[in-house]
């Protein structure tokens, strides 16, 4: 079986692909690692190796949580199983 | 099965101040630019010694100045260094970082190129390396327990691959040689951003928190006072940005996996200070790898840790750099430049355990004098930190 995202924290808005090529429409197997849980999800977008999918729908000023902890908020609306990047995403710090 | 840290040992170098080194250099060391030349040309004549040459040391002031020449005595006065060859453009400095490094006991000697010239400078201190080749190739090596190992960490071209395993696994080393007693340090001040309340709870006393946050909150101001931009391009990085991560508070959260669960934070240190005792040092530092790796150096630590996600390719002139991925295409793309695979994490063909065990593995031959990647392919990084321009 391959493991095409990982998952920190069940409580996380988004997954992180770790299989390089894939593309919108490949379903999809993610590891939660923290609670060491596995949970099956569709890509809507080509997402490269290390780059996030959001695992639930975020709304535009939502807040991003990975290690269940902020990381930003979404500056775009935000569908599950779409990339998550610099295009949606913006950090709150500097 | 684990490790038995406390079984476990090591051979290498007792160096005359007690301490243990794993390589054993003869280095021959510019006080500043204009001496790179002289000290390049004895690093050929004698074989089996090394110039580290670099871009500073003129003209520098105040703390600035305080600090180049903490951390030139330093890197001299490293386990992993047996003798020194300072030069200088004029005999001053020179003397003054020799005698820095002397107080470790170690052979060191000095010389300015003033009223000389680069061809006599060069014969004179093509002797003294001569003969400190000689005196480090009869030194016998003797074998030590793990606790004498320091050991440092800082990641690089990290991506969120870093975060979910090749940081973590560094963390479950870091936990194992902590609970050793091993003297170990971390830093990279601003990419603790959106992670220093982590850090700060992790701090042993409320004296250690409050001079942790002073650091951060000093180094936060510098980048508020001199940024053009949101520096969104700098902190991630392009390379970070092309790896996955998105802002710098993901960056920071990946970073500090690095310290593991159970480590606390024992102290803070000032840019290249040695730490006084054994346990987790945090050093106020630059983010920047050759910077940071250089001052842990310089700090007196013998091996380095290097988690990486994109695929950082450096090395030290003095400490082996041991670098870890997870990310299976850097293993695939770049894999010479890797010692330490454990993109199995990934795919649960790994445990963080395995993983742990894998990079103290790895670390003990090193220690044994087992070349790294970045040795074989000759990468000899060697970043001052400035502090800011000159006089």
């Amino acid at each position: 079986m391959t493991i095409h995202f990982v998952v920190h924290d069940e409580g996380d808005s988004v997954g992180v692909v770790v299989v390089e090529g894939l593309t919108a429409g490949t379903p999809l197997t993610g590891w939660i690692m923290d609670q060491d849980k596995m949970i099956e999800f569709q890509a809507r977008n080509d997402i490269p190796i290390g780059h996030k999918l959001a695992i639930r729908s975020i709304a535009k000023g939502d807040t991003i949580i990975k290690y269940g902890i902020d990381i930003g908020r979404a500056v775009a609306d935000i569908g599950p199983g779409e990339h998550a990047h610099v295009h949606n995403v913006k950090t709150k710090r500097w | 099965m684990g490790i038995d840290l406390k079984g476990a040992s090591f051979e290498g170098w007792r160096r005359e101040n007690g301490r243990m080194g794993v390589r054993n250099h003869v280095i021959i060391l510019p006080v500043d630019d204009l001496s790179n030349a002289a000290c390049e040309a004895v690093a050929h004549n004698i074989k089996g010694c090394m110039a580290i040459p670099h871009a500073y040391g003129r003209l520098q002031f105040g703390y600035d100045l305080e600090l180049h020449f903490r951390t030139l005595i330093g890197t001299g006065s490293n386990p992993n260094v047996a003798g020194v060859v300072v030069i200088g453009i004029e005999p001053g400095w020179a003397g003054k970082i020799a005698e820095g490094i002397a107080a470790t006991g170690k052979p060191v000697e000095f010389f300015g190129i003033e009223q000389h010239g680069d061809i006599n400078t060069i014969a004179r201190a093509s002797r003294a390396a001569y003969r400190m080749v000689k005196h480090a190739s009869k030194l016998k090596k003797t074998k030590a327990p793990v606790v004498d190992l320091w050991v440092s960490t800082k990641c690089g071209e990290s991506d969120t691959t870093s975060g979910l395993a090749s940081c973590p696994t560094n963390g479950n080393a870091f936990d194992k040689l902590w609970e050793n007693g091993n003297t170990l340090v971390f830093g990279e001040t601003t990419e603790l951003t959106g992670g220093e309340h982590l850090v700060a709870a992790r701090c042993r006393t409320p004296e250690i928190r409050a001079q942790f946050q002073a650091m951060f909150d000093r180094y936060q101001r510098v980048v508020e006072a001199n940024k053009t931009s949101d520096l969104s391009e700098s902190q991630p990085t392009k390379g970070n940005i092309e790896g996955g991560l998105t802002t710098i508070e993901e960056k920071a959260l990946g970073n500090i996996q690095k310290i593991g669960k159970r480590c606390v934070v024992d102290g803070v240190l000032d840019k290249a200070e040695a730490p006084t005792h054994s346990g987790l040092w945090f050093m106020d530092s630059s983010s920047a790898a050759a910077e940071m790796v250089t001052l842990c150096a310089a700090s007196g630590y013998a091996v380095h840790f290097f988690p990486t996600g994109q695929g950082n390719v450096i090395g030290n002139p003095i400490v082996p750099v041991i670098k870890i991925t997870a990310n299976p295409r850097t293993q695939r793309t770049m894999s010479e430049h890797i010692d330490v695979d454990v993109t199995g994490l990934l795919q649960k063909r790994m445990n963080m355990d395995d993983a742990g065990e894998a990079l103290l593995d790895c670390m003990l031959r090193t220690a044994d004098g087992e070349l790294t990647a970045a040795e074989l392919l000759g990468h000899r990084e060697f970043s001052l930190t400035r502090i800011y321009e000159s006089a």
